[in-house]
């Protein structure tokens, strides 16, 4: 009955030009104040101040530019953004300062005290201090331009394109950009229509295994005996990703839109966000933004007056990785332990307390507006045939430009990690990525040239999961890489199926014996084993997942696993117990004492020619004498196994 | 009623009907510990009742019964989870036959002698919980070291009393059963349920001294 006066009511003009009327006028107002923010000349500084930025200090920043603004008496408008995703540039501003005749320009690593000093010689004085600059933020003769910078021109921003541009506590601003726009659309025609676009982009799930998010809709509507309800899942629980938390704290009107819009597709009338409590900006930031968004009526009741009804709430969660699993996610709604269960039933079929559920992740949902807004065809246009649109990592490591990168799906992990995030730092040697976190695996030089799409990836025994990379350089150990991540999921497993509970503890057992020099014969058999046994054998994606970092840097860097069990030798000489340091007597500047003064156990002596030694007894490995030690030296080296250390006697009348 | 092909034998069986349940019914033996009959949504969790499907094991407690379908219960492919997550489990189990209860009646016995294994888990560490012995119950004791967290004593006190006076608790590799009391919820006297101590297939649990059922 509800259905068809729904449809009825869509195909009805009159509706469509009271929707058109509603929305206008919405559109006509924020239109209005960007025009003023605009016409206004006075100087304006954008600040991102997402949790990345507060964290590097942003809000120091802030405050020393209002407090400088009025000692100095100074008009200036600052506008707090989202993040930009250049997290090595944090904290950033953006300075517009149209009078001094310079472009909008990119500051990076904007301390307090550069603050002050932006503010009375740039605001005040004109002189842009173009020694602190990224560049400029558009094309211009006089200053380079943050354009000619890889880091910032390869990207393609779909799901990103507004993060850091606008105020995400301010609907306007949204809006402005032609925000809900599509949302205004898509309930002026029915709800096939959206499905329709979706299904056509070939879309799919960003959350990890890469479902056709149309499918998935078509699922859940094809449940016509069942009420219906969708999710947006921001558990985000892989260590090293934000993504998640990114997008919801610097634009969190453009997931709303895109959970509004499948809500639509499917005839749900209520929507909710499950975020990690672990997140309080980012709840705080969609909390307004749903009151925002209700305010306005651009959802609750009768939305814009279509007839059409969705309600937004938020579900806190209590930040348990396997809470992200949907059926974990579904258990943990309705007050229960979040262990995983078997599916089918799919959420789709019976969800959250017997309604049809859809489960999407923040990238999926917010890659819906602007493929909406230009067609299924246009987002085809970005990314592979199997793989449209864009992905987006979070890249961290050992990389010159770490930070958030969205880029067209289908570009090499070369061009990724060497052109778009500067390589590696140091000038060391490029070793292994780590892709899609817990649940991914390393992947050595050889795959540099694979592109970066959900196929690829898993052919190459990695998986683009939530897209979480993490580069590693010459220095870093395999089996120590593997057992990170074991750890990880040991701890996280909910507990319930056999395999990934008790199996991956066995995993990281293992791995722990080999990191301290005592592993056995047929250690990596048994590794192998276990690793298959606990991949086929698991309830859920969890444990499924768990063994890929073991299985693939076993495939890829056996030989370091062989090293560790037949020789006690760490290659990367990372692992602690494998390793020691020694300092070189030729490089060693008789007379200097860095190192002496940083050891905290005293293991450094002085040699009875006034070079120095390491006491291997006292020695904890912290590795700070090799930080201290002067690059004019850098006579401090280490080495693995440790026996090979150089054996330096420490002089008679010194140990007394 | 459909015909299903269990190995060499044809089994008549109502269309959706639990596999497990209806191998078991029929006399053909599949090791399980977790599955509770008539469940409509198997627990699935003790990972030991694979069979094989199309080429792929699965878990037979979480597939249904159709016309023509096709099962292995005797492949390498299953012979090899089973045994796996069997030592798996004996690895946190403390061997002590003798002294123990569920002597000649434990679920564990019967699986090794089908599985035709022993019951040392060769080539994994063996860890015990120290203590062992969980008293969070004001009725109950928990024996952390034998239990196989199979879950049906959860499921039987829920079903039975609406909610469950044992749960899982911690998380990893350190999940256990535990009395589960919020301070209202304590039935002023023991009640005389002793559905979780009956349904245990391992006799981890048992009533304090001086309780009486
Ligand atoms: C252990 C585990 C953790 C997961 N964590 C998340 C998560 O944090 N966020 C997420 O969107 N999906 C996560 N997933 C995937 C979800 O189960 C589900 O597939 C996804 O939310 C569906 O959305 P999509 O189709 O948009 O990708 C996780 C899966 C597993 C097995
Ligand atoms: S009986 Fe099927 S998993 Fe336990």
């Amino acid at each position: 009955m509800k259905k068809q006066k729904e449809k009825g009511k869509k195909l009805n003009p009159i509706d469509n030009k009271i929707i058109d009327e509603k929305f206008g006028a919405i559109f006509a107002e924020a239109q209005r104040r960007k025009k003023e923010r605009q016409n206004n000349s006075i100087p304006k500084i954008h600040i991102g101040l997402s949790t990345c930025g507060i964290a590097a200090g942003a809000m120091e920043t802030k405050t020393a530019f209002e407090e400088t603004l009025s000692q100095r008496g100074i008009e200036a408008q600052i506008h707090c953004v989202g993040c930009i995703g250049h997290c090595y540039a944090e904290p950033w501003v953006i300075i517009e300062n149209s009078e001094s005749g310079f472009p909008p320009i990119f500051y990076p690593q904007v301390t307090a005290g550069k603050a002050k000093m932006l503010t009375k010689l740039y605001l005040e004085e004109g002189d842009p201090r173009l020694e602190h600059i990224l560049g400029a933020m558009e094309e211009n003769e006089m200053i380079p331009s943050v354009w000619e910078f890889s880091r910032f021109s390869k990207e393609k921003r779909i799901v990103m394109d507004l993060c850091g541009k606008i105020d995400p506590d301010d609907i306007n601003e949204y809006i402005a950009e032609d925000g809900y726009s599509s949302w205004a659309k898509a309930l002026k025609s029915p709800p096939d229509e959206v499905l329709k676009q979706v299904l056509g982009s070939g879309l799919r799930g960003r959350g990890g295994a890469g479902f056709l998010t149309g499918k998935k809709w078509e699922l859940a509507l094809k449940q016509t005996h069942l009420e219906k309800i969708v999710i947006c899942n921001a558990d985000e629980g892989d260590p090293g990703a934000y993504m998640d938390r990114t997008i919801l704290e610097s634009n969190p009107h453009q997931v709303l839109e895109g959970l509004a819009l499948c809500a639509y597709a499917i005839g749900a009338h209520k929507a909710l966000f499950y975020v990690r409590a672990e997140y309080p900006l980012a709840v705080k930031t969609i909390q307004n933004a749903i009151s925002q968004a209700m305010e306005s009526g651009i959802i609750g009741k009768d939305i814009l007056g279509s007839g059409f009804d969705l309600e937004m709430d938020v579900f806190q969660g209590s930040g348990a990785f396997v809470c992200g699993e949907e059926t974990a996610l579904i258990l943990s709604m309705e007050g229960s332990r979040g262990m995983p269960y078997h599916r089918p039933p799919y959420p789709a079929e019976r969800g959250f307390q017997g309604l049809s559920t859809v489960i999407n992740n923040v990238k999926t949902l917010a890659a819906v507006p602007p493929i909406l807004k230009n067609g299924a065809s246009w987002y085809r246009q970005t990314g592979t045939p199997e793989s449209p649109g864009t992905a987006i990592f979070s890249v961290v490591g050992n990389v010159t430009h770490p930070g958030l990168v969205e880029i067209p799906m289908g570009v090499t992990l070369r061009t990724l990690i060497f052109d778009i995030c500067g390589g590696i730092p140091d000038k060391k040697k490029f070793k292994a990525a780590q892709i899609g976190g817990p649940s991914g695996g390393c992947l050595p030089e050889e795959f540099l040239d694979t592109p970066i799409d959900f196929d690829s990836l898993i052919e190459a025994g990695a998986m683009m999961g939530s897209g979480g990379m993490v580069v590693l350089d010459e220095d870093t150990c395999m089996v120590d890489v593997a057992k990170y991540f074991l750890d990880f999921t040991q701890k996280e497993s909910c507990g319930k199926c056999t395999f990934c509970r008790i199996g991956t503890w066995h995993l990281l057992s293992i791995l722990q014996r080999l990191t301290i020099g005592e592993g056995q014969e047929g250690d990596i058999e048994k590794l192998e084993q276990l690793s298959h046994d606990i991949k086929n054998g698991s309830l859920c994606g969890l444990g499924k997942t768990a063994p890929n970092p073991v299985l693939t840097s076993l495939k890829y860097f056996r030989e370091e696993y062989e090293a560790h069990i037949k020789e006690g030798c760490c290659p990367a000489a990372s692992c602690r117990a494998l390793s020691a340091y020694y300092i070189d007597l030729d490089k060693c500047a008789r007379g200097c004492d860095a190192c002496v003064g940083c050891c905290p156990v005293d293991a450094v002596f002085t040699t009875s020619n006034r070079k120095k030694g390491i006491d291997q007894q006292l020695c904890v490995k912290c590795g700070e004498c090799k930080v201290h030690c002067p690059p004019d030296y850098n006579a401090i080296f280490r080495i693995s196994p440790a026996h090979l250390a150089p054996i330096i006697e420490r002089p008679k009348e010194e140990n007394q | 009623m459909v015909q299903i092909l269990v190995d060499n034998n044809i089994i008549e069986a109502e269309n959706g009907a639990n596999l497990l349940q209806t191998c078991l019914e029929n006399g053909i033996y599949i090791p399980n510990l977790c599955y509770l009959n008539d469940s409509q949504e198997p627990f699935a969790a003790c990972r030991l009742c694979f069979v094989e499907i199309d080429g792929h094991p699965v878990a037979a407690c979480t597939q249904k019964v159709s016309e023509g379908l096709q099962v292995q219960t005797d492949t390498s492919a299953v012979r090899s989870l089973q045994k796996t997550a069997f030592r798996l489990l004996l690895s946190v189990h403390e061997i002590k036959c003798k002294e123990c209860s569920a002597n000649k009646r434990c679920d564990l016995q019967r699986i090794a002698k089908f599985l035709k294994v022993g019951l040392k888990p060769k080539g994994l560490e063996i860890r015990l919980k120290d203590p062992g012995l969980d008293s969070g119950h004001p009725y109950l004791i928990v024996d952390q070291n034998r239990c196989v967290l199979c879950g049906k004593c959860v499921q039987v006190c829920l079903q039975k009393h609406g909610h469950s006076y044992l749960t899982f608790a911690k998380r990893g590799f350190d999940t256990v059963i535990s009395g589960y009391i919020e301070p209202d919820d304590i039935p002023l006297t023991f009640s005389g349920c002793t559905l979780c101590i009956d349904i245990c297939p391992v006799m981890a649990i048992s009533l304090k001294e001086g309780i009486k059922s």
